[in-house]
């Protein structure tokens, strides 16, 4: 044995390691991937050897390959042969190399879980190190879900402040892969931020921070925990990370905001940190609509230093920052214009581009003109394509902005030689057509000359409009067959296809006012020529590679060949031509295509052919030929525009509609198509208001609701009157003299109405629409959806005041439970009752609300609780006790569900089952129905017969499904659920109500 | 959150890759290709910062970059990162290697990348800030070597004898003094 090791160690002299495979990469400069090659096959024979040194070296080469590109996912197993060595020195090359290059795909990763383990809760502290460090890189949803447990154990217990620091950052990818350990790790993680090691509170405010920045509402009752960490860590790094969570937060909670103002402003005024000032003033900018403008003055002042700093780097951050106070205080901003006009001189690309950013913001119609000047010195100036393509489209952007509302001359911006002018913005400038013609023709005229350098920067566009505006407007060019000429050079062959169809269509539109004015003479054969002319000079466009191009010239040149046919035997065309483009085209609304309705039966999204085999396309490369056409007018887009955007962009096209003396309103008649179109924006939406449970099953059913609410309140109304009697009754007895004057008030609280979860307090899973701008496959949306409290519920209740009486002071307390607890205000103990807001004069009723903080919906609770108040004629202190009873079908929400989406859930097999049998139920089955539906929030999927399918959804988003059958006077019912506590209690209070009746 | 760490030198030849998220290595490579021709072409005395790395991340993402001499250390990062912080941590990064490397310089890294790997976490886990002072960060790594020569010292000592054999042969391209 002991030779085999000596054997083992003398061959290892003769191995390569990692600094030889190196030397000999870099000795082997011209057939590197050869020499690699060999290098593979000496590591694939070392790996196969016992010796785990000699296995370790291999590993540890394979590292660097990887580092290169090259695949070693091949020697996966060995790497976990070399994790699991004893030695430290192979163990840490082995997890070096599993964090390069495992990840969840790969099979051998399941073996690991019993070494990391291991390594875990091993003695030796640099062991767990290299084996946490490893882990973070390459966990899996398997091992995050079996090692949860042993890191959970290490950051409870762990003895060594390293140890528990990575422990503690690990939890956050445990979590990401692992969603529901966060639940039971939640408290650990929270009690960690007190830690008396300042490494593991960073590490824990780090996790937090992570977790909080794609759900900030669920964390901002830490938000206490936090304000006084940042008020006493001086650790700049722990505070940067705090001060950026609250700049998440304060949107949430603008009273936070307030707050958090007087120490971030200290901080400004006292740190030295530029990075701690930065993100101070960063978070000041995000609570800005609640902060005081003293505050954001002194941020752009703060943010004024950086820029005028040399560092580059503060210059950048100072410009970033700015550009956020822009949004909401844009005038604190456009004082320091100057300086942001500086920033354009700057030698930094980057700085440059953040100034633009700046500027878009700052125009008004006093500096347009001067800003644009500006502008324009730096377009000559530019170096970079990449810039000046910047510049010019932040030019063109500040022009057209708010629909041109800053351009008060419009002469001055049709001279600008780079804005490109839509269509649309010409034809409302009706009294200046004839000079934008003129302008455009010129620039048509002069094409040539910037073709060649326009065309790389997208300029070109420019042509695109001018084409179109001289076409349409022919009538006001001055020499229309010099534009002609100028339209059909060769060189415009050369431009984008888009541009090149423009070209044609408006070539034939000149063409037809030429032959006009030409006809008139008495010379037909200068008609004749231009008839040439265009016959000459179109084929080149007929063999254009885009299909628009050649499709447009072809008809066009057929039309050329006939109007010559015709010419040359003497008719006049002119006319006639001319009728072909009559008519002016009126602005269009960009939606108007939006508003023809789709016809019956047509499906746009349909192929009309057989679309082409993936191999086809692939071979072909269709896009070498044919021009990629702009994405713009794709269908789906539309779509997507949810009714919100929609209503917001309807109204905003309206006010800027009235507000624009520019804008030609559409003649009657179509105004009345657009009216009486169906469009999309049409059809009335219901909105479902979550924030009130939706206790009414269903439209067919509301007979029924009707009356048995009628029931319920009758029933009610007799209970009460003999609470009330039997009240009465103790009251006498107990306090013998009093019942005279003494007050006869009854103070009910009915739980099967009161208990209302107010939408705004529930958490973001309850609101299916907040969900959906999201990624699906954002890890942290998991995360959000399996969240668990506390949840904060909100109970009203009624007080009504029966007696003769006057009752003040009223105090409300509940005897808190584990699971449910009173919300108190700061500073009050955990028994001390709330005072109940008003008074309460005989007779009268009013309602109190009052937050309750809910860590599990799965069980119900019943809360004890006493209302003291003082009768005011006898000045007497009385107490009523009462019970509050929190039922869980009070989580569930009436959320309507289709039947296939029904089915789809209960084939999923997540949900487990329970039933439950109701004897001697003496009601009709609709009846029956109607009362789950009503008092438990469910909805009827659907019915047939005896037998029907209902579905409901719980505030945390379980699936509580049921299928109710019945025979005679037995009812079944089978349910489903993900949570079988939660369903099991459901069960049991509907099995409640129907003991009752 | 940190998406990757990247150290190339000024002809994009990587000398250590460190992705906290899983990309094939061909996508890894063309990430360094595209973050060194992103930050070669920048001058010297410009930002350290870059919007809009195509293949990593997308808008929330920044590279936060330095130049050292002959290499190029890239942190790419998330919103939830000081910008101005990773450039300091680039910085401890850099000076921890000068400690533990005694001057250090480009061969330091090109032959003991996995040393730089684990200097590296120390200071980073899985993307997130786990240390950011220097001295710890030696403290941790020292501690660490020493275990490694005590197990070398029971078995390994023939083989060791041999790689400090093949240590003072001259290197080849012998650049080692020219440091940052």
């Amino acid at each position: 044995m002991a030779l085999k090791i000596v054997k083992g160690s003398i061959d290892r002299m003769f191995d390569k390691n990692l600094q030889d495979l190196v030397r000999g990469i870099r000795n082997h400069k011209e057939d590197e991937a050869k020499y690699i090659s060999t290098c593979i096959d000496e590591i694939k024979q070392e790996l196969k050897q016992d010796n785990i040194a000699v296995k370790a070296n291999a590993v540890c080469k394979l590292t660097y390959l990887q580092m290169l590109g090259y695949d070693v996912s091949w020697a996966a197993f060995n790497i976990v042969e070399v994790m699991s060595s004893s030695k430290f020195t192979y163990k840490r090359i082995g997890y070096l190399a599993a964090s390069q290059c495992f990840h969840e795909s790969t099979d051998v990763i399941m073996l690991t879980t019993n070494q990391i383990r291991k390594d875990l809760s091993s003695p030796n502290q640099y062991d767990t190190g290299v084996a946490l460090t490893g882990l973070s890189c390459f966990v899996t949803p398997d091992l995050a879900r079996d090692l949860a447990n042993d890191i959970m154990t290490l950051v409870s217990h762990g003895d060594c402040v390293k140890r528990k620091r990575c422990s503690v950052l690990i939890m956050y990818k445990v979590f990401l892969k692992y969603p529901e350990s966060l639940r039971p790790a939640f408290p650990r993680l929270k009690e960690k931020l007190e830690d008396p090691d300042p490494g593991v509170q960073s590490a824990a405010v780090n996790v937090i921070c992570e977790l909080a920045r794609r759900n900030p509402k669920n964390y901002l009752s830490l938000a206490p925990l936090f304000f006084k960490l940042m008020t006493s860590s001086t650790n700049n790094w722990v505070l940067i990370k705090i001060i950026k969570l609250f700049g998440a937060l304060t949107p949430l909670e603008p009273r936070l905001g307030k707050k958090l103002i007087e120490p971030l402003t200290n901080l400004i005024h006292s740190t030295s940190a530029m990075s701690l000032l930065y993100e101070c003033v960063n978070t000041v900018i995000a609570g800005q609509y609640c902060s005081s403008v003293g505050s954001v003055v002194l941020c752009v002042q703060k943010l004024r230093i950086l820029i005028e700093d040399s560092d580059q780097n503060l210059k950048y951050l100072g410009l970033l920052a700015m550009s956020k106070i822009l949004k909401t205080h844009p005038k604190s901003v456009q004082s320091h214009k100057d300086l942001i006009l500086q920033c354009l001189d700057d030698k930094d690309e980057s700085i440059r581009l953040r100034a633009l950013d700046l500027l878009y913001g700052m125009v008004s119609k006093k500096n347009l003109m001067e800003i644009v000047k500006k502008l324009m010195l730096h377009v000559d100036k530019a170096e970079g394509t990449t810039y000046r393509d910047e510049l010019l489209t932040k030019i063109i952007d500040i022009c057209s902005q708010s629909n041109y509302q800053y351009i008060t001359n419009f002469e001055w911006s049709v001279s600008q030689p780079v804005t490109p002018h839509p269509p649309g913005i010409s034809v409302s400038w009706w009294t200046i057509r004839v000079f934008a013609v003129a302008q455009m023709a010129t620039l048509l005229d002069n094409a040539h000359l910037l073709t060649g350098s326009m065309q790389r920067n997208g300029i070109c566009e420019v042509l695109y409009a001018a084409a179109w505006i001289c076409g349409e407007f022919s009538e006001h060019l001055e020499n229309p067959l010099q534009t002609l000429e100028a339209m059909l050079r060769p060189k415009v062959a050369t431009l984008p296809g888009h541009i090149q169809a423009v070209y044609v269509q408006n070539a034939a539109k000149l063409f037809a006012t030429v032959l006009k004015s030409q006809e008139g003479n008495t010379d037909s054969t200068t008609a004749q020529e231009t008839s040439q002319l265009m016959i000459d000079r179109l084929p080149l466009f007929v063999q254009s590679a885009n299909l628009e191009v050649q499709e447009r010239a072809s008809c066009i040149l057929q039309l050329v060949k006939y109007i010559q046919k015709l010419q040359q035997k003497d008719v006049e065309v002119a006319e006639e031509v001319i009728a072909l483009f009559a008519g002016e085209l009126n602005p269009v609304a960009p939606k108007a295509q939006k508003k023809v309705p789709v016809p019956e039966g047509l499906d746009l999204d349909a192929w009309i052919n057989e679309p082409p085999s993936e191999s086809e396309s692939e071979d072909e490369q269709p896009k070498a030929i044919f021009a990629k056409e702009e994405p713009k007018h794709s269908r789906p887009r539309h779509t997507e525009v949810d009714e919100k955007e929609l209503a917001r962009r309807r109204e905003a096209r309206k006010q800027e509609q009235a507000n624009n003396p520019f804008y030609i309103k559409a003649s009657p008649s179509s105004q009345k198509v657009y009216q009486d179109a169906p469009g999309v924006e049409h059809i009335p939406v219901v909105q479902i208001d979550l924030s009130v449970p939706l206790k009414v099953p269903g439209l067919p059913m509301s007979d029924q609701y009707v009356k048995l609410e009628e029931e319920r309140r009758q029933k009610e109304r007799a209970e009460k009157k003999k609470k009330e009697k039997k009240k009465r009754k103790e009251k006498r007895s107990g306090r013998g003299k009093k019942h005279d004057s003494g007050p006869e008030s009854e103070e009910d609280i009915t739980p099967a109405h009161m208990v209302d979860i107010v939408t705004e307090e529930m958490p973001e899973n309850a609101l299916p629409s907040d969900d959906d701008d999201k990624d699906p496959n954002d890890p942290h949306k998991i995360l959000s959806l399996h969240f668990f409290g506390p949840f904060q519920v909100v109970v009203s209740v009624i007080f009504e005041n029966k007696c003769d009486s006057f009752l003040k002071s009223m105090e409300f307390n509940v005897l808190d439970s584990l699971n449910s607890k009173l919300q108190r205000p700061e500073g009050s103990g955990p028994h001390d009752g709330l005072t109940v807001p008003f008074q309460l004069p005989p007779g009268v009723s009013n309602e109190a609300r009052f937050v309750f903080t809910v860590q599990s919906i799965v069980m119900p609770q019943k809360l004890k609780g006493t209302l003291t108040f003082i009768v005011k004629d006898s000045s007497t202190h009385e107490k009523l006790d009462f019970k509050l009873h929190f039922t869980c079908t009070s989580y569930l929400i009436t959320t309507p569900c289709y039947s296939d989406a029904f089915a789809k859930l209960l084939e999923s097999g997540d949900l487990k089952g329970s039933s439950v049998r109701l004897e001697g139920v003496n009601m009709p089955f609709h009846h029956l129905l109607a009362r789950i539906c009503f008092h438990h929030h469910f909805s009827v999927v659907e019915r047939i017969d005896s037998c029907a399918s209902m579905y409901s959804r719980s505030i945390q988003g379980h699936h509580v499904c049921l299928l109710v059958k019945t025979s005679g006077q037995t009812v079944s019912i089978d349910a489903k659920c993900d949570e079988p506590t939660l369903l099991g209690n459901v069960l049991d209070e509907i099995k409640q109500t129907f003991s009752q009746c | 959150m940190i998406k990757a760490i990247l150290i190339f030198n000024n002809h994009g030849k990587p000398r250590l890759s460190k992705f906290y998220e899983h990309y094939t290595e061909d996508t890894e490579q063309q990430i360094i290709r595209e973050t060194f021709h992103l930050v070669s072409k920048r001058d010297e005395n410009v930002c350290n910062f870059l919007e809009g790395g195509m293949l990593i991340g997308g808008s929330d993402y920044k590279l936060i970059y330095r130049h050292y001499a002959t290499l190029y250390f890239v942190f790419c990062v998330d919103s939830s990162e000081s910008e101005l912080g990773i450039l300091d941590l680039i910085q401890v990064f850099v000076e921890t290697l000068d400690k533990c490397f005694e001057n250090v310089c480009e061969l330091d890294l090109i032959f003991h990348v996995d040393k730089v790997h684990n200097i590296l976490a120390e200071m980073v886990m899985g993307g997130m800030v786990l240390e950011t002072n220097m001295n710890e960060i030696i403290t941790q790594v020292d501690a660490q070597n020493k275990m490694e020569k005590s197990e070398a010292g029971i078995a390994g000592a023939p083989a060791r004898a041999c790689i400090s054999c093949k240590e003072h042969e001259p290197p080849g391209n012998a650049q080692k003094h020219q440091h940052w």
